[in-house]
């Protein structure tokens, strides 16, 4: 089995954005998935929002955790409302709360929509207002531009603001310093799978 | 077992049965396919009623588990990497999950048995009256594929290994599944015999109980 990441040392405190930059194949994803507790690593330790990720209780702190990826994970065969409808009905989040937050991100009028027949850009728009209605109090993007118009960028920054006034904490990872310089409060870099923080 | 659980199975199963109404895959392949198939037995073994009655409850389960095959490789194909990592982040029960798989499967695969039995019926020439034991045959039989279909389905992802093992997993441990049925139908006309009856019975616990021990390291390594 490759070693993707060695000797990554990174602490997130409650409240702080930290920047993850790097080449492609730098790691980035791979530690955004560890922290997520969807990867164990096979040696050292990481606490996740107090969690062990090595014991049961990673189990417990998923509902915390969001998560926006390279792929849209939406149902195609559903519609953007009842994409919504069933992480609110997984998670236990009243089900108006769906429609809401498809109207926070400018898709009030397209909630019928199939997700097979929506552009990748309205698909991402979902999944942000997925991130809304859970209200995560730790948030992990992973290139979180790649195929926004200006106004979806806006998103971005006002989700990840909205994270931090709840004193959550975001971790960003893009190779595109400039493009999320705005929104992070402290960077690292990941070369060759070490970490620069 | 909490209400959180039941909700998440329930919401699962939902999901699983909107994208199936959505697809249309049961209603305008599958069906029609199974239908073709039974009538594809006559054609082949001669119109002599006497035949055809002998062989047509066993026909009609051969396709109900070729169809049961055929829904758990469409389950294992369903779900991508990234739609499988989000389930797993909204905190679902790995156990709810495999309930809510197994459940809308089994519905399908209800309506699909009846479907098919209404075939087999008309063109095998059989006595409904023989066939009381049915209520409770159909509703194992769709559990228990369901069940194993879900399984199998999520040892192929977890493995890697795609839906090519799903079959291979499926079918030989349906036998006793598709015996019991078709031994309980055939005997049931002399008088009824339960053990056949209590073996389905045992099967669908047992995958049951495997299905949720296995669950959570199931999930935890696709």
């Amino acid at each position: 089995m490759a070693t993707i990441l060695r000797n990554v040392d990174l602490s997130v405190a409650a409240g702080e954005s930290v920047g993850l930059f790097g080449a492609n194949g730098a790691g980035k994803t791979t530690l955004l998935r560890v922290i997520g507790t969807l990867l164990r690593p096979s040696s050292g330790r990481a606490l996740v929002l107090g969690a062990d990720l090595d014991g049961w209780e990673r189990f417990d702190i998923r509902p915390r955790l969001g998560l926006i990826g390279h792929t849209p994970a939406l149902y195609p065969e559903l519609s953007l409302l009842a994409n919504l409808e069933f992480s609110a009905r997984i998670t236990g989040a009243p089900i108006e709360e769906a429609g809401r937050a498809l109207e926070a991100v400018g898709l009030g009028a397209a909630a019928q929509r199939l997700a097979g027949e929506a552009s990748f850009g309205m698909q991402r728009r979902v999944e942000f207002a997925r991130e809304i209605m859970l209200s995560p109090d730790l948030l992990l993007l992973d290139e979180p531009h790649s195929a926004l118009d200006p106004s979806a960028v806006e998103l971005v920054e006002h989700i990840v603001a909205g994270v931090l006034e709840r004193s959550g904490a975001v971790v960003l990872a893009s190779h595109d310093v400039d493009r999320v310089a705005s929104m992070v409060t402290r960077t690292a870099e990941l070369t060759g799978g070490s970490l620069d923080a | 077992m909490p209400d959180r659980f039941w909700h998440q199975t329930a919401a699962i199963a939902r999901r699983d049965l909107d994208r199936e109404r959505r697809s249309g895959e049961v209603a305008w392949i599958t069906i029609p396919f199974g239908a073709i198939a039974l009538l594809l037995v006559p054609l082949a073994v001669g119109i002599n009623q006497d035949v055809l009655s002998r062989i047509g409850t066993g026909m009609l389960f051969v396709v109900v588990m070729l169809f049961g095959v055929l829904t758990a490789v469409r389950r294992t194909n369903m779900e991508t990497p990234a739609q499988r990592d989000a389930i797993a982040l909204l905190g679902v029960d790995p156990v709810a999950e495999f309930a809510g798989k197994a459940m809308a499967s089994a519905v399908l695969l209800l309506v699909f048995e009846v479907l098919m039995g209404v075939v087999a019926l008309t063109l095998y020439g059989l006595d409904i009256s023989e066939w009381g034991w049915m209520t409770l045959v159909l509703p194992l039989t769709a559990i228990g594929l369901a069940e194993l279909g879900t399984i199998s389905g999520a040892i192929a992802t977890s493995i890697n290994a795609g839906p090519a093992l799903v079959p291979l997993l499926v079918t030989p441990l349906a036998i006793p599944l598709l015996l019991g049925a078709t031994q309980t139908v055939e005997l049931g006309r002399d008088g009824g015999n339960l053990s056949w009856l209590l073996l389905m019975a045992a099967v669908v616990l047992s995958l049951a109980i495997v299905g949720v021990l296995t669950a959570r390291p199931l999930q935890e390594t696709r």
